[in-house]
């Protein structure tokens, strides 16, 4: 394929699917070894009433009230789920199931009654987004790389998308000490002074912000596979924790990559005439990457360790 | 139409015209289908509530949100395997067969991710839910590009859809529903056994393993059973919210099985009849959103387990304590550090702001010293075990012993013996 | 009787004890829901000695100490190390928790471990240098587990873990040890390395605090106890605060008879 074809039709959907897996698969790192991992699916749920919401308040689907919109409602649910775990008594995936399911009703109801029927809004988009859309119509080769007027018809999604990662990267490296002592051995972290309540809401909010930002181009399946599959495999390549994320980081790209690539050109291939979902073809090739991973990762099973002496 | 008629008349209409919509709807009158409807979301309610209670208290609530996302590969595969047969595609009883069958190739990755894996149980439900959801979703698109028209609402099977729901599609549910709930009651003795107590249902002979399974097979059925009514992804709610609703109301694990079935029950026919009532009331969140008002009651209010109890139960014992521990440190001439412990006793009126004790103080302090000491006996004391475990500080002596017993203590706190004063 | 003893200190200690005693707790009630866990607690650590913290299972040991570290929060009371409050004087204060409350499948390995001990140390982004991996392998080498500093945790025994934990307490050069049950569950080996570890920082002048089960080995290792079942039993020198009828008290029924009588003869 020449650069006149790729540059405008590819190049902006595959970085901003990469993008968009390697934000979420940093923090889904310290979410799965937190036994926090499903907090992405309850995110990734509640986003839809949060979109709803924000297009009945302002009648417009812009961007910006559409992402505080979701990133509100994100924050309310884990609020929710922490308020009716800890009054409750209830175990956190219940507690989780019941708060996720009833936004997530409350904003298919809204969506119905409201007249949404102009705009573009529905479920489906905000389950598997328009990747394939993303495309950038003002280039014509790899120079408009370098062409000011081309770049400024970049669609708003890449450098979006540029910039969560650029924060969940920051974050990731400047708390990286806490957030491991913690996740490790919360008890010691408290006595070295760290506020681990705190620290826990930040990650949750940082995955937060990751999955909107994400599931406005890629849908929210992609927020969730991202989340769990890459670090998943990753944790079965190796035993250090800085290791583990540099995997989940590679894992997530050649899902991006070889989803979007298969969703694409595979029907082609096969002799179909149309591309299928590219987000359902990340989220799958993700889940190919953690079996490969579970059926031949080095470190795949328990280290069967003696509990005593 | 406001220009014609004044506004609060043409309110006033459709509200009476709403309410007899929800009348008529509650009392099974707004036609065959819609009450096949109700008679499978109720049916469906009380299978899910009872099935999610025994998941809920096993810890593996979230079991089912992986097991519903899983059913999208096996709707589309379903599809696609009619059509290419030359078929209609849309038979729904071959849809749902695939559902299950797809159900299961998810909770078998589920558990062999689980077993032979280091993966936590929480992240292979992730894994199995976004993988198999994104297949299906890759499915979905296939088949809309197989030819036009054709593919007919399989998005349906996401949230779910009764509007213009086939005669023949409601009478599935409708009897789908009712052989899941007897199932269920066939098999809820072992079943009650193996969630309470899998150790002693071994003990039993009860095959644990295989109830398990069972377990996992009605949380299918449930699933593949709604699919059509709730969809998907709210398929879940229904297995998780009655139980936990009706967790709040009892202890005891015979109960919160029976409640969480009627939770279930209720809201799968309030939310049908609703949603019947009107157009754009969607049937899945209406019976979800009805299930949470449920909870939201039960969390608030339940005597025992409820917030409001709780909360005013928290606030008496903490008070209890402060007084408590005041009273010794009068009793010992200590001071006192703690703001909340001098105001309490001075409100009490059991020592001045100085934190000098009153008469009365000084009498309840002294009183409060004795029972100490009376407890410390009764503690060390082998005849006494099962009072001293009731022991928590702030228990009245009087309460677990006779007057006679505390008269013998008293003695032996008098006496030199064994008391080295 | 062990009321009167309680007071007799608490006359003596609160006025004095509470400026100079490495960790001072005074009027501490945890409650997990409706039950206190420990209730109305008064500790006063003696400098530079070895203490362990008796009682039955479920009296509130563990509790004590994770309040006194501010890791659960009391219901009321006060801590006070060296006098001031506890958020100032972290620094001083080395913890070992409970080996059971870690997920050893976490992907970290041996040294990383015990590197964790200099968090207040390295702060955020700090560069770990030479000299830092030269005293975290001194601290392993201390209680030998110099050669295994490149395993993953989830490959060691349970007596080399809380080994490698202790490690991680050292690193932390504080002034009082607080460790919770270090001997559950371990070899004799290690029991013998752990102590003779602890024995060389009380010879350093450094405060020793233990969670302790085993009755038969109090009078070995120890130079305090405290005596805890919900409540405050005694506290002191081994020879005076350990005794049946201490022992009696706190284990009421528990203890057997003939256990208690055993110990007495072995107390002398």
């Amino acid at each position: 394929m020449t650069g006149a074809e790729f540059v405008p039709l590819s190049l902006t959907p595959l970085l901003i699917g990469i993008f968009a897996a390697v934000a979420c698969a940093l923090p889904g790192n310290f979410l799965v070894l937190r036994r926090q991992a499903l907090i992405g699916d309850a995110i990734s749920h509640v986003v839809l009433p949060g979109i709803v919401v924000a297009f009945l308040i302002t009648g417009t689907i812009a961007t910006l009230p559409m992402m505080l919109g979701a990133a509100g409602a994100a924050i309310l649910a884990v609020i929710l789920i922490e308020a009716i775990r800890r009054l409750g008594r209830i175990e956190p995936g219940a507690a989780m199931g019941v708060v996720f399911t009833t936004m997530f009703a409350a904003g298919v109801l809204l969506l119905e009654q409201s007249d949404t029927s102009s705009v573009h809004l529905d479920v489906e988009h905000a389950l598997y987004g328009n990747l394939e859309s993303l495309i950038w119509l003002d280039a014509t080769g790899w120079a408009s790389l370098l062409d000011p007027q081309a770049l400024g018809g970049l669609p708003p999604e890449l450098p979006r998308m540029a910039v969560t990662l650029l924060a969940v990267l920051l974050f990731t490296l400047v708390l990286w000490r806490p957030l491991k002592l913690s996740t490790f051995d919360e008890g010691f972290a408290r006595t070295m002074g760290i506020h681990t309540p705190a620290l826990g809401l930040a990650l949750v909010i940082v995955a937060a912000v990751a999955a909107v930002a994400a599931f406005d181009a890629v849908g929210s399946i992609i927020v969730i596979a991202m989340f769990i599959c890459p670090p998943a495999a990753a944790r079965m390549m190796t035993d250090r924790l800085e290791t583990q994320v540099g995997w989940s980081v590679l894992f997530a790209v050649i899902a991006a990559v070889s989803g979007y690539v298969l969703a694409g050109y595979g029907p082609l291939w096969l002799g179909a005439r149309d591309a299928v979902s590219a987000a359902g073809m990340i989220a799958t090739m993700s889940g190919v990457i953690l079996a490969l991973a579970a059926l031949f990762g080095p470190c795949r099973s328990r280290t069967g360790a003696p509990q005593q002496g | 139409m406001a220009g014609v008629w004044p506004r609060h008349r043409s309110i006033n209409w459709r509200g009476l015209w709403a309410r007899a919509m929800l009348w008529d709807a509650l009392l099974l009158q707004l036609g065959y289908n819609a009450t096949l409807v109700a008679i499978g979301a109720t049916l469906l309610g009380i299978a899910a509530g009872v099935t999610g209670t025994f998941l809920f208290l096993r810890k593996r609530a979230l079991v089912s949100d992986a097991v519903s996302h899983a059913t999208l590969p096996g709707v589309g595969l379903a599809f696609i395997l009619m059509v290419a047969l030359g078929g209609d595609g849309r038979n729904l009883i071959g849809l749902l067969a695939g559902s299950a069958l797809s159900a299961t190739a998810g909770l078998m990755c589920l558990s062999w991710l689980t077993r032979r894996t280091r993966l936590a149980e929480d992240a292979a439900i992730g894994a199995v839910l976004s993988v198999f959801f994104g297949f299906g979703i890759v499915l979905l698109t296939v088949i809309q590009t197989m030819g036009s028209g054709r593919q007919a609402g399989l998005e349906g099977f996401l949230l779910g859809s009764t509007a213009g729901m086939l005669f023949s599609d409601a009478m599935i549910i409708a009897i789908g529903g009712a052989l899941t709930l007897a199932v269920i009651l066939l098999l809820r003795r072992p079943m009650t056994l193996v969630a309470f107590d899998p150790e002693f249902a071994v003990s039993r002979g009860v095959p644990v393993h295989r109830v398990d399974l069972a377990m996992m097979g009605l949380v299918m059925a449930v699933t593949v059973v709604g699919l059509k009514i709730v969809g998907l992804i709210l398929i879940v709610a229904l297995l998780i919210i009655p139980p936990v609703a009706a967790r709040f109301w009892s202890e005891r694990s015979d109960r919160v099985v029976l409640l969480a079935g009627v939770f279930g029950g209720l809201s799968g026919y309030v939310g049908a009849a609703i949603s019947a009532s009107a157009p754009n009331l969607p049937t899945g969140p209406i019976i979800v959103l009805v299930g949470f008002a449920l909870f939201a009651v039960s969390l608030l209010l339940a005597p025992g387990r409820g917030v409001l109890a709780a909360v005013l139960r928290h606030m008496r014992f903490q008070r209890r304590v402060h007084l408590r521990q005041g009273l010794l440190a009068l009793a010992q001439g200590q001071p006192i550090y703690e703001r909340l412990t001098l105001r309490l006793l001075r409100r009490a009126g059991l020592a001045r702001a100085d934190g000098v004790a009153t008469d009365e103080g000084r009498a309840r302090a002294a009183k409060a010293l004795r029972d100490e000491r009376r407890w410390e006996i009764v503690r060390g004391d082998l005849a006494h075990e099962a009072a001293a475990a009731l022991y928590d500080g702030l228990r009245d002596i009087e309460t677990v012993l006779t007057r006679d017993q505390i008269a013998e203590i008293d003695r032996r706190i008098g006496g030199p013996k064994g008391v080295g004063a | 009787m062990t009321l009167e003893l309680a007071t007799a200190q608490g006359q003596t200690l609160t006025d004095s004890g509470i400026e100079t005693s490495p960790l001072a707790i005074r009027g501490l009630t945890v409650s997990y829901g409706q039950k206190p866990a420990v209730f109305s607690v008064d500790m006063t650590v003696q400098p530079g000695a070895m203490t362990a913290i008796i009682g039955p299972n479920g009296a509130g040991k563990s509790t004590l100490l994770k309040a006194a570290l501010g890791i659960v929060k009391p219901l009321s009371g006060q801590v006070q190390v060296f006098g001031q409050p506890l958020e100032q004087q972290r620094a001083r204060i080395a913890y070992v928790p409970q080996r059971a409350s870690i997920d050893w499948d976490f992907p970290t390995r041996v040294i990383d471990v015990v590197l964790m001990g200099l968090y207040r140390e390295l702060g955020l982004l700090r560069r770990i240098r030479g000299g830092h991996r030269k005293r975290a392998m001194e601290c392993l080498a201390r209680v030998g587990m110099q050669d295994f500093a490149k395993r993953q945790i989830g490959q060691l025994s349970g007596g080399q873990q809380q080994r490698v934990f202790l490690a991680r307490a050292l690193a932390q050069a504080a002034d009082i040890y607080l460790l919770d049950e270090p001997f559950a569950g371990v070899d004799a080996a290690t029991e013998k390395a752990i102590i003779s570890v602890l024995k060389s920082l009380r010879a350093e002048g450094k405060t020793v605090v233990v969670v302790h089960h085993d009755l038969a080995t109090v009078a070995d290792y120890f130079d305090n106890v405290f005596l805890i079942n919900t409540r405050k039993i005694a506290e002191g020198p081994v020879a005076e605060a350990f005794t049946a009828d201490t022992l009696q008290a706190a284990y009421g029924g528990r203890l057997a008879t003939a256990q208690v009588d055993q110990l007495a003869r072995a107390l002398g």
